[in-house]
C-alpha cells in the first residue's frame, strides 16, 4: 500500500511492548509492592451503577515503600502510623491562613521579601493585572470554529478577584467572632492546638467555618467532592450537633458508594489531619457531572440549606449549576477560580503527604517492565513547576510561587477525547472499561511507526524506529482496519492522546524553562500506562532534562482548593 | 490537485490505468531534449521532473557590416534584424495520479531520445514501491533521495525563484489567497510538513536544516481515524464530510462546561474544552459529518498549537505548511490558519505554498543536477507552460489529471536594486487585481479586446513564415484560455497584476515563436528617429537653460506616447500613420525609436554635459516595442557617431549601457540583472529615473527608494487616467526625495 510517507514523528510508545509488558503494564500488579495486592477488577468499578464494588486499593509506593499497609485496613492503625511516622502538620494548617501568610512574608524581609510582596501584588491583590489574567478566554484548550477572537478577560479577572478577596484577612474580626460566638452549634470547641501561639489559634477558631466542610469541583465529566470529617468532636459538641449534620456525616463516612454512580475513593482518605485546629479525616468522593441534578436533589432532601453552610465550588460546573443549587437546593454557591483552587490544593496536599507516605512520585525506568519502579519524590523545591491538569481537556500552568502562576496553554485533546473516541471506536461505556481494553491491546497494529516506513531508525533525523510516525496511520488501509481488535484501538487512542499531551507539555516546559512537570487530573486515575508513557516520553525526548512527576490524589486538587478557600471565609 | 483524488483509497496503485492516451504536446513537453529525470511518488500523486532545452526563435539586431553605406538614404534601416535559434534551459514538472504512472512511463520511454541519462532521482514514500517499474520501463537506475532533504531543497528553490510563492489563506475573504512578497532573505523559516504524521523542520541556510520536532497526529490520523469512525475510505471524501459537519454536537465546548455563564466570565463559549468530549456517552449516535468535522478540528488545532510552540521556541515567525493534508485543500488551510491565529494570538502567520506539491520533485531534481549548478542561476515561472493554482471550488475546477509547472532558466542571475528603501516590503505592482475586482474586470477585458491586434501584429512581424498564421492562432487560443482562467481564478499565478497579464502574454508569444513581433516596427522607428536626432539636438541647444529643461522633459514624455501596448495610442498609430513626434509633443506627454532616441538620449546628453554619470538600463529581452539592450547598444553607437558628448561619455564610461534582466513592459526592482545591481552599488547612484507607464505607473508608482527618484509617464489609458483622477494623456511626473 502506498501512502504519503513524509512523517518523521516522535512521541512514541515506549519501545518493545511485548505482550508480556502489556500484561505488566496493565495495572497495579505490574509494580512491585510490598503489600501484594490482588489486581483490581476494573470491570467492577462501574460508574453507571450496575455493580459498584469497593474501590480498588492503590499499591504502596515502590519497593522500599516507607508507608504501612494501605489505608483501608483500619483507620486506627493509620492514626497510629500518622502519629509516629508522619510529620507533624499543624504549621501547614496555620500556614494556610492569610494572617500567617502575611506574617511570613514580612518576616522574610529584605529584597526577597519585597519581591514576594511585589509578586503577590501582581497576583491581583491590589488590582494589578496578574500575568495569567492575560490569558483571556483560552482557559479552554482549543479553537472551535467560530469563536470570536480576543475575548474579554477582564470580567474573569473581576470575578477571580472577588473570589480571592474572600481570602483576605478579615477586617474587624472581633466583631464577627462575637457574632459567631452566639451561634448554637459552633464547631471546634475542642482545644488541641499543640504548640502554636494560643492566641492566634483562639482567634482562628472564632473565625472557623461552620461544619460541614465541603469542597466541590464540578468538571466537564466528573464532580469531585472532598469532605472533612471531624474526629475530635466532644460529647458536648455531638450533643449540640444538629441531626442533619450528623446524618450527612454518617452517610458519607459509612458508605463507599452513593447512589448508583457516586464513589468514595477510600484508599485516598487522609487520616488524622489537622485542619484549622480540628482533627479529622479528609474523604474523597467523585461522581459523574451528569448526576449533578441528583446531587442537588439530595442536598434538598437532606436539608443542607438549614445548616447555614457555604458551599465552595470550583470548575465550570460551579457556574453552570449555580442557579440549580439556588432554586432547587436553596443553596448559595461560593464560586471559585478553578486554577487558583488547583494550585492551592496541590500545594496543600503535597505538604500534608499521604498518611505518612509521599504524595508525589515518579517512575524510574518507566519503559522497562522489569526495572520500572514507582518511587516517592520529595517536592521540597516545588518552583518553578509546570502543572499539567488532564481532565476532560488539558490545562497547562507554569507555577512560580504559590501566588504567581500563569496558564501557559491547554489542549482539547484530553481525557474526554480518550474516553469519547474509545466509546465510538470500541463501544465501551466506562473509563475503566476503556483502560482495561487498552491494557490488553497493541497500538502498533493501529499506528504507523517510524520503522514501518524506514525499516528501522530514521537516522537522518535521529528518530528511533519504535517512534510513532502516524497515529492511526495504518488504519487508512482496509486490510489493516479489518485486522485490528477493539483492544488495539483503545490502546492506540490512549497512546495517541498521552503522547500528544507529553509533547505539548515538553514544549511548554522548554519555552518556560522549567524542568519538573507534574501531571495531575483524573485521566491518570488507574492509568499506569499513560503515566509510564508520559514519564518515559518526557525523559527520552528531553534527553533526561525533564522529570515527569505524579501525585496520588491526582484528580482532587481543585476540590481540596475549594475546601481550603471555604476555611478562609470569615 | 487533490493528492488523494479519485484513487485515494488504500488500494491505489494496484489498478494502473493503462488505457489513457496522453496528449503528448501538452503534457510531457520537450521530452526529446530531456535529461536529468527526478520523480517524487507520494501516497497517490506522482511528480515527475526533468530538465530540457527549448529552441526559441529570437530576433537579433546587428549593425551593418559595411560602414561605407550611405545611411542618408530615406528607407535605409539603421541595423539589420536576423531571426536566430536560441537554446534556453527549462525545468518541467508534471504532476499526475499514481494510477497513470505506468502509462506515463511508457510514454516517456517512447519519446525519450537522449541516451546520456542513466539515472533517475527518486523520492517520496512510493519511490520504493515503483522502483522496479521505473527501472524496467525507463532503463534508468533509481537513485533514492532523502524525502526531507528534497522537500527543503525544493522549498528553498521556489521561495527564491518564484515571486508570490507563499500565501496566507483567509476564508470568506475575496480572494481567499493573500500572496506574500518574497522576502529578500528567505531564511530562517519553519516548515511544517503534514503528511501521514507531522514533521517540523527549522531551515537556517540552503544546506543547513534541522528536524526540531513533530507529531504523530497528522494526515494519517485524520484519514485512519476518520475511516474507522465514518466508514469513509477516501481522504477527499472525509474532507468533504468534514466541510458539511457540525463539531459542536461531538465536542465538549466551554459553554457545555460553564453553562451560560461563559458570557459573564468573558469566555468564548465556542472554544473546545474537550474534543470528542460529548461522544463519551454510550448509545448516542453521531453523524459522520459531525465526527469528521470534530476530527478535523482536533487535528488542525493540535498541529497549529505545536507549530506555534516550536515557532516560539525557535523565535521564528515564518511558518510554511505543506504535505498532503494541506495540498491546496481549502478546508484544511482554513482550520490550520484558524488554529495558528488562535494559539499565536496573531504573532505567527500560517503560510502555504503555490507549488507545495512539487517541492519533493524539485528537490530531488536539484540533488541530481548539482553538477549543473542550478542554484547559481535565477529561474522564472513560465506562465504559458504552468497550470497555476487551482480554484478551491470544485465546480470551477474539475479534477485535472495533469498539473504542470515550467520554469525557465534566466540568462543572468537576478538581484534586488540596492537602492530600495526596504527590500522586504517592496511591492512592485501598483494595483492588486486579485483584490480590486473592478480593476480586474477592466484589465481582463482590455487584454481580451487587444488580443486581435496582437495576433495581427504577430503575423505581420513574420511575413516570410508559412505557419505564422497558424501559430498566431494557437497563441490567441492559449492566451485567451489564460485570460478566462484568470477571470475565474485570479490567484492562479500569484497576485494578478497588469504586469503579470503582460508577462503572460509575452510568455505565450514566445511559446509560439513570436519572440519580438515589434522588431520591424522598432527598426523603422529607430531609423526615422536617428535621422531626426541631430535636428532635435540643435533645437534644444538653441534654447536657454530653463527652457531646455522643460523641452527635454516634454520630449521625454512625448516619446512615451509611442507605445504600441497602449490601446488608445495604437488606435491612433494604426489609423493615422502620419501621427508624429511633434503632434505627440503638442498633445501632451521608453519605448523604442522616438522614445529612446528623441526623448531619452537628449535627456541623457543633458545630464552628461552637466558632468553626471549615467547608467542607461534597457530590457534584456523584447517586450512590445520597448527598446532592448541590444538595440540600445546599436542606437548609442549611432548617436555617438553623430554627437561628441555621447561619444566621449561612452568612451570614458560616464555613460554605461546596461540591461535590466527583464523582458516585460513592467519592472520588478527586486528582480534586476545582478550586473546592473552591482554597478548601481559601485557607482553610488543617487538618482533613479523610471520612465514609462509600465515601469512607473503599473509598477513602482509607490516604490520607495533610498535616493532621489523621478518617475514619469503619460497615462495612455483613459480608464486608468480616470481612476487616478486625470484625463487621457495626462502626465505623471513624480519627483521624490527620501525622507531623512
Amino acid at each position: 500500500v502506498s501512502r504519503p510517507l513524509h512523517p518523521h514523528v516522535h512521541w512514541a510508545a515506549p519501545p518493545s511492548l511485548s505482550p508480556r509488558q502489556h500484561r505488566l503494564l496493565r495495572g497495579q500488579a505490574s509494580i512491585p509492592s510490598p503489600a501484594t495486592l490482588p489486581p483490581p477488577r476494573p470491570g467492577s468499578l462501574s460508574l453507571d451503577g450496575r455493580a459498584v464494588d469497593p474501590p480498588r486499593v492503590r499499591e504502596a509506593i515502590g519497593r522500599e515503600a516507607f508507608g504501612p499497609p494501605p489505608a483501608y485496613l483500619d483507620w486506627l492503625a493509620a492514626r497510629w502510623r500518622n502519629g509516629r511516622g508522619g510529620r507533624w502538620r499543624g504549621r501547614l494548617c496555620l500556614g494556610w491562613t492569610a494572617a500567617e501568610e502575611a506574617t511570613r512574608v514580612s518576616a522574610l524581609g529584605g529584597w526577597l521579601g519585597r519581591q514576594r510582596r511585589l509578586l503577590r501584588m501582581g497576583a491581583g491583590r491590589l488590582g494589578v493585572p496578574m500575568e495569567r489574567h492575560g490569558r483571556a478566554a483560552d482557559t479552554y484548550a482549543s479553537a472551535g470554529e467560530p469563536a470570536p477572537e480576543g475575548p474579554d478577560g477582564r470580567r474573569r479577572e473581576l470575578l477571580r478577584r472577588r473570589a480571592s478577596s474572600a481570602s483576605e484577612p478579615p477586617v474587624g474580626s472581633s466583631a464577627s467572632a462575637s457574632a459567631e460566638g452566639i451561634r448554637r452549634n459552633r464547631p471546634g470547641s475542642y482545644s488541641g492546638a499543640p504548640s502554636a501561639s494560643r492566641q492566634r489559634v483562639e482567634s482562628l477558631r472564632k473565625k472557623r467555618q461552620l461544619f460541614p466542610w465541603f469542597g466541590l469541583d464540578i468538571g466537564g465529566t466528573l464532580v469531585k467532592l472532598v469532605y472533612f470529617e471531624p474526629k475530635d468532636i466532644t460529647a458536648e459538641e455531638e450533643e449540640e450537633e444538629v441531626e442533619s449534620l450528623k446524618s450527612i456525616r454518617k452517610y458519607l463516612t459509612s458508605n463507599v458508594a452513593y447512589g448508583s454512580t457516586g464513589i468514595r475513593d477510600v484508599h485516598l482518605e487522609l487520616k488524622d489531619l489537622t485542619l484549622c485546629g480540628r482533627k479529622g479525616n479528609l474523604h474523597f468522593i467523585r461522581f459523574p457531572t451528569h448526576d449533578m441534578p441528583a446531587f442537588i436533589q439530595m442536598g434538598r432532601d437532606k436539608n443542607f440549606s438549614s445548616l447555614h453552610t457555604v458551599f465552595c465550588a470550583t470548575g465550570g460546573g460551579a457556574y453552570k449549576f449555580e442557579q440549580d443549587f439556588l432554586t432547587i437546593g436553596d443553596l448559595q454557591l461560593c464560586k471559585l477560580d478553578e486554577l487558583d483552587c488547583l494550585i492551592k490544593g496541590i500545594l496543600y496536599i503535597d505538604s500534608v503527604g499521604f498518611n505518612g507516605r509521599s504524595q508525589c512520585y515518579y517512575f524510574e525506568n518507566p519503559a522497562d517492565a522489569e526495572k520500572c519502579q514507582k518511587l516517592p519524590f520529595d517536592l521540597k523545591n516545588p518552583y518553578p513547576l509546570l502543572l499539567v491538569n488532564i481532565g476532560s481537556g488539558v490545562s497547562i500552568l507554569a507555577v512560580y510561587s504559590k501566588d504567581n502562576y500563569k496558564r501557559v496553554t491547554g489542549t482539547s485533546l484530553g481525557g474526554g477525547t480518550f474516553f469519547g473516541l474509545c466509546c465510538l471506536l470500541t463501544g465501551c461505556s466506562t473509563f475503566e472499561e476503556a483502560l482495561e481494553m487498552a491494557s490488553r491491546g497493541d497500538s502498533t497494529k493501529v499506528d504507523k511507526l517510524v520503522r514501518d516506513i524506514y525499516g528501522g531508525d530514521y537516522e537522518r533525523f535521529g528518530l528511533p524506529g519504535w517512534a510513532v510516525a502516524s497515529s492511526f496511520g495504518n488504519m487508512i488501509s482496509k486490510e489493516k482496519r479489518e485486522a485490528v481488535s477493539k483492544e488495539d484501538l483503545a490502546r492506540a487512542t490512549l497512546i495517541t492522546i498521552t503522547n500528544n499531551i507529553g509533547s505539548i507539555a515538553r514544549m511548554c516546559a522548554l519555552n518556560e524553562n522549567i524542568n519538573q512537570v507534574v501531571f495531575v487530573g483524573n485521566f491518570l486515575r488507574i492509568n499506569t500506562i499513560a503515566m509510564r508513557l508520559l514519564a518515559y516520553a518526557l525523559d527520552y525526548w528531553s534527553k533526561g532534562q525533564l522529570k515527569a512527576l505524579f501525585s496520588e490524589h491526582e484528580g482532587y486538587f481543585g476540590a481540596v482548593g475549594a475546601l481550603l478557600e471555604l476555611l478562609k471565609i470569615p | 490537485m487533490a493528492e488523494c483524488g479519485a484513487s485515494g483509497s488504500g488500494s491505489s496503485g494496484d489498478s494502473l490505468d493503462k488505457s489513457i492516451t496522453l496528449p503528448p504536446d501538452e503534457i510531457f513537453r520537450n521530452l526529446e531534449n530531456a535529461k536529468r529525470f527526478a520523480i517524487d511518488i507520494g501516497g497517490s500523486l506522482t511528480k515527475l521532473a526533468y530538465y530540457s532545452t527549448v529552441q526559441h526563435k529570437v530576433a537579433r539586431v546587428r549593425s551593418f557590416e559595411s560602414s561605407g553605406r550611405d545611411t542618408e538614404q530615406d528607407h535605409e534601416p539603421p541595423y539589420e534584424i536576423s531571426v536566430q535559434e536560441e537554446v534556453t534551459a527549462r525545468l518541467h514538472f508534471v504532476k499526475f495520479e499514481n494510477t497513470y504512472i505506468e502509462a506515463c512511463l511508457d510514454f516517456i520511454k517512447d519519446h525519450l531520445v537522449n541516451t546520456e541519462t542513466k539515472v533517475i532521482q527518486a523520492t517520496g514514500g512510493g519511490a520504493y514501491k515503483f522502483k522496479d517499474l521505473i527501472e524496467e520501463k525507463l532503463r534508468l537506475k533509481v537513485d533514492k533521495e532523502d524525502v526531507m532533504t528534497c522537500l527543503i531543497k525544493g522549498c528553498n528553490f521556489v521561495l527564491r525563484n518564484i515571486p508570490h510563492e507563499a500565501f496566507a489563506y483567509q476564508k470568506d475573504s475575496d480572494p481567499e489567497f493573500r500572496f506574500q512578497t518574497n522576502h529578500p532573505d528567505i531564511f530562517p523559516y519553519l516548515l511544517v510538513n503534514i503528511g501521514s504524521g507531522v514533521s517540523i523542520v527549522k531551515v537556517e541556510t540552503e544546506d543547513r536544516f534541522e528536524w526540531v520536532g513533530g507529531s504523530s497526529i497528522g494526515g494519517g490520523t485524520f484519514w485512519g481515524l476518520g475511516a474507522l469512525l465514518t466508514k469513509t475510505k477516501k481522504f477527499d471524501e472525509l474532507l468533504h464530510l468534514a466541510s458539511k459537519g457540525q463539531h459542536t454536537s461531538v465536542d465538549m465546548l466551554v459553554q457545555d462546561v460553564y453553562g451560560g455563564a461563559h458570557q459573564t466570565l468573558g469566555l468564548s463559549g465556542d472554544l473546545i474544552a474537550s474534543s470528542f468530549g460529548k461522544s463519551a456517552a454510550a448509545d448516542k449516535e453521531f453523524s459522520k459529518e459531525d465526527m469528521a468535522k470534530s476530527l478535523l478540528h482536533m487535528i488542525s488545532n493540535d498541529i497549529g498549537q505545536l507549530a506555534c510552540l516550536y515557532a516560539k521556541l525557535h523565535c521564528l515567525d515564518r511558518v510554511y505548511f505543506g504535505g498532503f493534508f494541506i495540498r491546496g485543500h481549502p478546508v484544511t488551510m482554513r482550520t490550520i490558519t484558524y488554529s495558528i491565529n488562535f494559539f499565536s494570538k496573531g504573532e505567527v502567520q500560517a503560510l502555504f505554498l503555490r507549488h507545495e506539491g512539487y517541492l519533493g520533485a524539485i528537490g530531488a531534481f536539484l540533488k541530481g543536477a548539482e553538477q549543473d549548478n542550478p542554484n547559481q542561476y535565477s529561474w522564472g515561472e513560465n506562465y504559458a507552460g504552468s497550470s497555476g493554482l487551482m480554484s478551491s471550488s470544485p465546480e470551477l475546477c474539475p479534477t485535472q489529471r495533469f498539473d504542470l509547472l515550467e520554469m525557465d532558466r534566466l540568462e543572468r542571475p537576478l538581484a534586488n536594486l540596492p537602492l530600495l528603501l526596504d527590500p522586504s516590503s517592496y511591492v512592485p505592482d501598483t494595483v492588486d487585481l486579485t483584490d480590486d475586482a473592478l480593476a480586474r474586470k477592466y484589465w481582463l477585458t482590455c487584454f481580451e479586446e487587444a488580443l486581435d491586434g496582437v495576433v495581427k501584429r504577430a503575423v505581420a512581424s513574420q511575413p516570410g513564415s508559412v505557419d505564422a498564421a497558424e501559430r498566431a492562432e494557437k497563441f490567441r487560443q492559449k492566451y485567451w484560455r489564460k485570460l478566462q482562467t484568470l477571470r475565474h481564478q485570479p490567484f492562479a499565478y500569484g497576485t494578478l497584476t497588469v504586469r503579470s497579464l503582460l508577462d503572460t502574454r509575452e510568455h505565450c508569444l514566445n511559446e509560439f515563436n513570436f519572440p519580438d513581433p515589434y522588431s520591424k516596427v522598432k527598426q523603422k522607428e529607430n531609423g526615422v528617429a536617428l535621422k531626426c536626432f541631430p535636428r532635435v539636438i540643435r533645437c534644444l541647444d538653441a534654447l536657454g537653460w530653463e527652457e531646455r529643461q522643460l523641452a527635454l522633459v516634454k520630449g521625454l514624455l512625448a516619446g512615451n506616447v509611442f507605445d504600441w501596448g497602449a490601446k488608445a495610442v495604437s488606435d491612433v498609430l494604426e489609423s493615422d500613420p502620419q501621427f508624429g513626434f511633434e503632434e505627440a509633443k503638442s498633445k501632451l506627454q521608453d519605448n523604442s525609436g522616438i522614445d529612446v532616441i528623441l526623448g531619452v538620449f537628449p535627456f541623457v546628453r543633458e545630464l552628461l554635459s552637466r558632468g553626471t554619470e549615467v547608467i542607461l538600463a534597457c530590457n534584456s529581452g523584447p517586450a512590445l516595442n520597448d527598446v532592448t539592450y541590444c538595440e540600445s547598444l546599436i542606437v548609442a553607437e549611432r548617436i555617438a557617431a553623430m554627437d561628441p558628448v555621447v561619444h566621449s561619455a561612452l568612451k570614458e564610461e560616464r555613460l554605461l549601457l546596461m540591461q535590466t534582466g527583464s523582458s516585460s513592459p513592467c519592472l520588478d526592482l527586486s528582480r534586476l540583472d545582478k550586473g546592473l545591481a552591482v554597478l548601481v552599488r559601485e557607482r553610488g547612484a543617487d538618482l533613479v529615473v523610471i520612465e514609462g507607464m509600465g515601469r512607473a505607473v503599473h509598477t513602482n508608482y509607490y516604490a520607495a527608494l533610498r535616493c532621489e527618484s523621478l518617475k514619469l509617464a503619460v497615462i495612455k489609458n483613459s480608464w486608468l487616467a480616470e481612476r487616478l483622477g486625470g484625463r487621457l494623456f495626462s502626465v505623471i511626473f513624480k519627483y521624490e526625495v527620501p525622507a531623512e
